[in-house]
């Protein structure tokens, strides 16, 4: 199918700022799931509040719009429900990790299946440039006029501490990477986090002077590389892309399966 | 055929009224005095092959259920007083999603941590006000376990008749105590089965039009309809939209849909209403100490009436007014500051003759404390 064909074209011109990464994390997503084969009518995608969150408004799926931070809270009850749907939960990086952390920890902790899609543009766009908890120290926003002094979370690290058994980065500047990974995460039976650093020309980078989308997406190439590259023992800033963990661990919806099992004996 | 007789809880009658209405998904975290509910669904739930997910927390209990609910399986959480208050934001989004679902608060005394081990009914305003934003809601009680069952299978009635979340106001002292209760036969109490659309697959779908008879019919997250569910005032279709007129007609859809049939909702019961001409307006544990009164004095010639409201949100305004126009003076029982004499006084013709009396020290009223102040009323002294 053509990527049109995934889309509620009904609902476009979509609201995201001129430059913005997200439109593109939208269409790897698109092309992961057209090469997937998937069947729109098996897929629920299930976003918080913010920028990120609109995403689920433009894709011919199941979609829900809910809260401020428990995307992962409400796609539990749908996956749990009906264990055959894929969910895909696309979230910001205040949604996921700031108001939704508690959530995202423990969705990892059940390793339950569904895809988490952190999209990182460091800021809170929607609210107009708030520094988030993936902003990091020293950056610019509306509440950290002198510059922030909260250190931020380490997705990667984090999903792997909390048991996520998929864990995997990359940019919206490695298209083909992005696509690929996205795929890999649906495919991944447990709970898979996607972390995309996404740019925010219109307030992180305006704030933080690191100049437009083309700017942006210019040091996503120069500043990562992929995960074992020889360039990061010289040049520890540098921010590793690829898979940091893929492991087979028994998922919780089929846990539960063998729970009812158990419950039917016993009874 | 052997009548099935259970000596139970309270919390426990309500697991058993939820299984019979067909509930299959329970999410919900441990909480003083409503933890029976989870413990017994944990058990119970699997049996049948439902779900039971003790969650991170009571907001994430609610999310969960409303998405299971999406999912076309009926759905309910349990919690008390400081888990009702996280939950009120996930409220307003079941509300203005429309997404059925049950939400049984067995309140204890508040505000805070309150009294977790005793009984009050201090949240029949919180769960009328607490979401924000201008809306309607339906919140049940009941004071007995044949009552309990029956309102919890009307929770989820109105539920799916109304597309709509419910809540169950149950308290610490019906929740906890224990006596008989006969379930009733499969089949003795109709059920709501979930509307769904009848629209065929590659037609447009409305998820968002209400037919002429005002209910929505739903399509099951999963099936050929992809539709969108959102927290934004949205059009037919579930696309945002902050058009005016889209915006006017959702809000007054979302209240006229219940209000504009409170006296479908209204459940109560009158005892020896007809020639009273002292009432008591009571519900849940303090109905059992205003029925035990009106019994005692019955007995003794005294025209003493019970009117025991079931329905408290839609407040029964109509049934509230004429039984107070029809006796001398009203008094409202209840173990709060006056919650429900708020509502009785503004139901009232006569708002002057409506008097509280209550408890608010987390023992339960007795029948003797409501004497006490009828005597006062009266000028009797006590």
């Amino acid at each position: 199918m053509a990527v049109k064909d995934y889309i509620r074209q009904r609902f476009f011109p979509h609201m995201w700022c001129a430059g913005c990464g997200h439109g593109i994390i939208l269409n790897a997503l698109l092309r992961a799931v057209d090469n997937l084969g998937l069947n729109k009518k098996n897929i629920v995608m299930v976003s918080g509040i913010g920028c990120s969150a609109r995403i689920s408004g433009y894709v011919d799926f199941h979609s829900m719009h809910t809260i401020h931070g428990r995307a992962l809270a409400y796609a539990t009850g749908v996956k749990m429900s009906k264990p055959e749907l894929n969910v895909i939960v696309p979230m910001g990086d205040g949604d996921a990790l700031a108001i939704g952390g508690n959530h995202f920890i423990h969705a990892a902790r059940r390793n339950i299946e569904m895809t988490a899609i952190v999209m990182n543009n460091r800021i809170y766009g929607m609210t107009g440039g708030q520094f988030s908890p993936l902003s990091g120290y020293g950056s610019m926003g509306t509440t950290a006029p002198y510059g922030n002094i909260d250190h931020n979370f380490d997705v990667v690290d984090l999903s792997v501490a909390a048991g996520a058994t998929f864990v995997a980065r990359t940019t919206t500047y490695h298209v083909h990477e992005l696509s690929d990974l996205i795929e890999q995460a649906i495919v991944h039976k447990g709970f898979s986090v996607l972390e995309v650093l996404s740019q925010c020309p219109t307030h992180f980078g305006r704030r933080n002077k690191v100049g437009d989308a083309v700017d942006m997406l210019k040091v996503y190439k120069k500043r990562t590389v992929r995960i074992g590259s020889e360039k990061k023992q010289t040049d520890p800033d540098l921010i590793e892309r690829g898979v940091f963990v893929k492991k087979d661990l028994p998922e919780y919806c089929r846990e539960y399966d063998q729970l009812i099992l158990k419950a039917r004996q016993n009874r | 055929m052997n009548k099935n007789i259970k000596f139970i809880q309270g919390n426990e009658v309500c697991v058993e009224a939820a299984l019979y209405a067909g509930l299959e998904f329970f999410a919900g975290y441990p909480i003083t005095p409503s933890t029976e509910i989870a413990e017994q669904m944990a058990s119970r739930l699997p049996r049948i092959g439902g779900k039971f997910l003790q969650m991170e927390d009571e907001i994430s209990s609610l999310c969960a259920i409303t998405g299971a609910s999406l999912t076309g399986h009926k759905a309910m959480t349990a919690t008390s007083g400081p888990g009702f208050s996280l939950m009120q934001e996930a409220l307003g989004y079941a509300v203005m999603a429309e997404i059925p679902c049950v939400i049984v608060n067995v309140m204890r005394g508040g505000p805070s941590t309150g009294l977790p081990t005793h009984a009050g009914q201090g949240d029949v305003n919180q769960a009328r006000y607490g979401t924000h934003g201008d809306h309607a809601i339906i919140a049940l009680t009941a004071s007995n376990h044949q009552d309990i069952f029956r309102m919890t299978v009307e929770a989820f009635n109105f539920a799916e008749t109304y597309r709509t979340p419910v809540i169950l106001l149950l308290d610490e002292a019906t929740g906890h105590l224990r006596e008989k209760i006969e379930i009733p036969e499969p089949g003795n109490i109709p059920l709501v089965k979930r509307l769904r659309t009848s629209v065929k697959s590659g037609i447009d779908y409305h998820p968002y039009l209400p037919r002429e008879d005002g209910r929505l019919p739903m399509s099951d997250f999963g099936d050929e309809h992809r539709y969108n569910v959102t927290g934004l005032y949205h059009d037919m279709w579930g696309f945002p939209s902050d058009n005016p007129k889209i915006v006017y007609g959702l809000i007054r859809h979302l209240v006229d849909k219940i209000e504009n049939n409170s006296h479908q909702i209204a459940r109560f019961r009158k005892h020896h209403v007809k020639d009273a001409d002292v009432l008591l307006i009571s519900y849940g544990a303090s109905a059992r100490s205003a029925l035990h009164l009106v019994e005692n004095r019955r007995s003794r010639g005294e025209k003493l009436g019970l009117l025991e409201l079931q329905t408290l949100w839609p407040f029964p305004v109509d049934i509230v007014r004429e039984a107070c126009n029809n006796v001398k003076f009203t008094v409202v029982v209840e173990m709060n500051m006056g919650q429900v004499l708020q509502q009785v006084r503004l139901a009232a013709d006569m708002p002057e003759k409506i008097f509280l009396a209550n408890r608010i020290d987390g023992e339960l009223i007795t029948p003797t404390d409501i004497r006490n102040i009828l005597r006062v009323i009266q000028g009797k002294g006590v």
